[in-house]
């Protein structure tokens, strides 16, 4: 099926060109950062995680959420989404690829990442996210792979990819769990020690992942492709059920971290969102969090808009940047300040670091395209050739 | 590069075993204190450190330098990259919980020495995805595997004393004087304070201990009654860092 990817428009090609490019940019600054060293990024001795980890963490959630579009067709049969699995299976693809590949462009010395495997450490969270990742990669990539290879064949899927995608489902919210572990379970991050972080990932990327797919399929006049309205309308009513959760979520936190008035607990809050002893370099970003929040929910909540594509797009994106600003900047950067040594450092990526970031997510987009293509290359083959042979 | 720091090792561990073959209480009498007060001769072993906040002099960088020097620990005179194993804190940020406005100004100014607490809970150990950080068994000290380290920097998050730092890029070009006795670290790996194991392990004591004229660094074995560290922490009152994280830093303050 990977012939399908090979042929395509001028717009198709322009775009491929286009993150070909950005890859190869990002790629000339991650050579220079492995001879330089990590120092090449806005990283410091306070700050030690910060673009790449929270684009990881982020993208966790993208991946997780293609469970949104498996599990009512699978296991509720909802009919509707029978088109558009494979868009959320493959998702999770390029998702976790990008995932992995952020972790390996973090790390000081990636050429000892098979350490990781040498000396398993299952004390470690990280070995088990590392597991899990790798895992949910291979489930998405076989079933979405083994489904649309029957489909084609206009054969039933075969019976052992059933385990396989049941397996997928509560494998999507372990890959999240246990990213959201990774923070939680830090003693001296007052931040992060929250046992609400897990639930909050979920929340955010159920919220995130299907505002991505649905922009994806109003873009469908690129395509040709029809997901149908049902299938939008019910995935609009996921993404503001999930954002309301989301946004639900974070005022818990506020709550008790205000109203318990414990400093170390409220000094990582102020600092986010009005700033603290006059450093604020992420104030600016997390009120443009909120107000796209507030502006997705209005227009998510009220019926007339979430019906209409138009004003559904513009909510979805909203979505997509107030959750990316959320989880891709703030939760993870914060964390760090002030350090254990109440010291503010503030954090600004280098050009390199984001070149670099832009490389990886254009390397994840590229994967994508080529995966939609064919899926959805192949999805309008079967469609035409049913209407010509209508017995069939 | 590779084949001396291979020959260095090489000579290390025979040197080792030919010290190993005398009894450490014989090699005693070093600069702040005699090595046999430590506590060697009890069985077990768990090494530990008091610092008398009474007796630390402001603008005194002696124990800092020491440790800096035999460690091969690079000044990069900037901040963001900045290195350090053993420095100097002002009181209120290592003890925040214990600061309050009426408090003497010398005391909230005081200069509080701050290094790895050798916790016995070590959360850094818990999570090193790849045991490149290890806490050793025999003598309680948390220890690094510098070429196992993938540089993932878990353990800078999981430490909540700020005591580790990365090497953001090669430390050897800003080493003042590379000591050939410890190995220099490469970039991308993350370091902290060994408690000299190297240095114990040839029956001395720590540099910075050994560096200090005010003999307010006190070391010892824990596991001994009779050593100096048991009679001090028996008879005055000491602070840690951070106790209510359950993880027992092993650095005591003596107010």
């Amino acid at each position: 099926m990977l012939e399908k990817a090979l042929s395509g428009s001028r717009l198709y090609w322009g775009w491929v060109t286009v993150l070909v490019l950005l890859m190869g940019i990002g790629a000339f600054h991650y050579l220079q950062q492995l001879s330089y060293g990590l120092g090449i990024t806005g990283m410091s001795r306070d700050v030690t995680w910060a673009l790449y980890i929270a684009q990881f963490t982020f993208l966790v959630g993208v991946a997780a959420s293609a469970v949104m579009l498996v599990l009512p067709y699978y296991l509720h049969h909802y009919k509707a989404f029978g088109k558009i699995t494979i868009l959320g299976e493959f998702l999770a693809v390029a998702s976790v690829i990008m995932c992995l590949t952020f972790v390996i462009v973090d790390l000081g010395q990636p050429m000892r990442a098979f350490n990781v495997l040498l000396y398993p450490s299952p004390q470690s969270i990280l070995f088990w996210d590392m597991v899990v990742l790798n895992g949910y990669l291979f489930l998405n990539l076989v079933i979405g792979w083994t489904v649309l290879a029957s489909e084609r064949k206009g054969l039933p899927p075969p019976g052992w990819v059933k385990p396989l995608i049941y397996l997928s489902i509560p494998w999507a919210i372990s890959i999240h769990t246990v990213t959201a572990f990774i923070y939680a379970g830090l003693p001296g991050r007052s931040f992060w020690l929250t046992a609400i972080m897990a639930p909050r990932f979920l929340g955010s990327a159920f919220a995130s992942g299907p505002a991505l797919i649905l922009l994806c399929l109003l873009l469908k006049r690129a395509t040709g492709f029809d997901a149908g309205r049902e299938a939008i309308q019910t995935l609009a009513k996921i993404v503001t059920y999930a954002m309301i959760i989301s946004v639900f979520f974070v005022l818990m936190e506020i709550f008790t971290v205000f109203y318990s008035q414990i400093p170390e607990h409220q000094h990582h809050f102020l600092y986010l969102f009005v700033g603290l002893e006059g450093h604020g370099a992420l104030v600016p970003w997390m009120w443009a969090s909120i107000t796209l929040a507030a502006i997705s929910l209005i227009l998510l909540l009220n019926p007339q808009t979430r019906q209409k594509e138009g004003w559904l797009a513009l909510a979805c994106g909203a979505v997509f940047f107030s959750l990316w600003i959320e989880k891709g900047l703030g939760l993870v950067i914060t964390g760090f300040i002030p350090s254990p040594l109440e010291k503010i450092t503030e954090y600004m990526p280098t050009r390199p670091e984001v070149l670099i970031t832009v490389g990886v997510w254009a390397m994840g987009l590229l994967i994508l395209t080529i995966l939609y293509k064919i899926a959805l290359t192949v999805k309008e083959e079967i469609g035409s050739e049913s209407h010509s042979t209508p017995g069939e | 590069m590779e084949e001396s720091r291979r020959r260095f090792f090489r000579i290390a561990a025979a040197s080792l075993l030919a010290l190993g073959a005398k009894p450490l209480k014989t090699l005693g009498g070093y600069g702040g204190g005699s090595f046999s007060r430590l506590g060697t001769e009890a069985p077990r072993r768990r090494w530990a450190m008091a610092v008398d906040l009474t007796k630390c002099r402001e603008g005194c960088r002696d124990c800092i330098e020491a440790c800096h020097q035999v460690h091969n620990v690079p000044d990069f005179g900037n901040p963001k990259d900045e290195i350090k194993w053993i420095w100097q804190e002002p009181f209120r940020n290592v003890f925040p919980a214990h600061e309050h406005p009426w408090m003497a100004r010398e005391y909230r100014r005081l200069p509080v020495v701050v290094l790895c607490n050798h916790c016995d809970q070590p959360p850094c150990v818990r999570v090193c995805p790849t045991q490149a950080t290890f806490r050793r068994e025999e003598d309680g000290i948390v220890m690094m595997d510098y070429h196992r380290c993938i540089g993932c920097r878990f353990c800078v998050a999981g430490c909540p004393y700020g005591a580790r730092s990365m090497n953001f890029r090669d430390p050897r070009p800003f080493i003042r004087q590379i000591d050939p006795r410890f190995p220099t670290r490469t970039k991308g790996v993350v370091e902290k304070c060994n408690f000299c194991e190297e240095r114990l392990a040839q029956g001395r004591l720590p540099a910075c201990v050994e560096a200090c004229k005010e003999r307010a660094l006190i070391f010892g074995n824990l596991e001994d009654p009779a050593s100096e560290i048991r009679q001090v922490l028996q008879n005055r009152f000491s602070l840690r860092r951070k106790p209510e994280l359950g993880t027992q830093p092993q650095i005591y303050y003596l107010v």
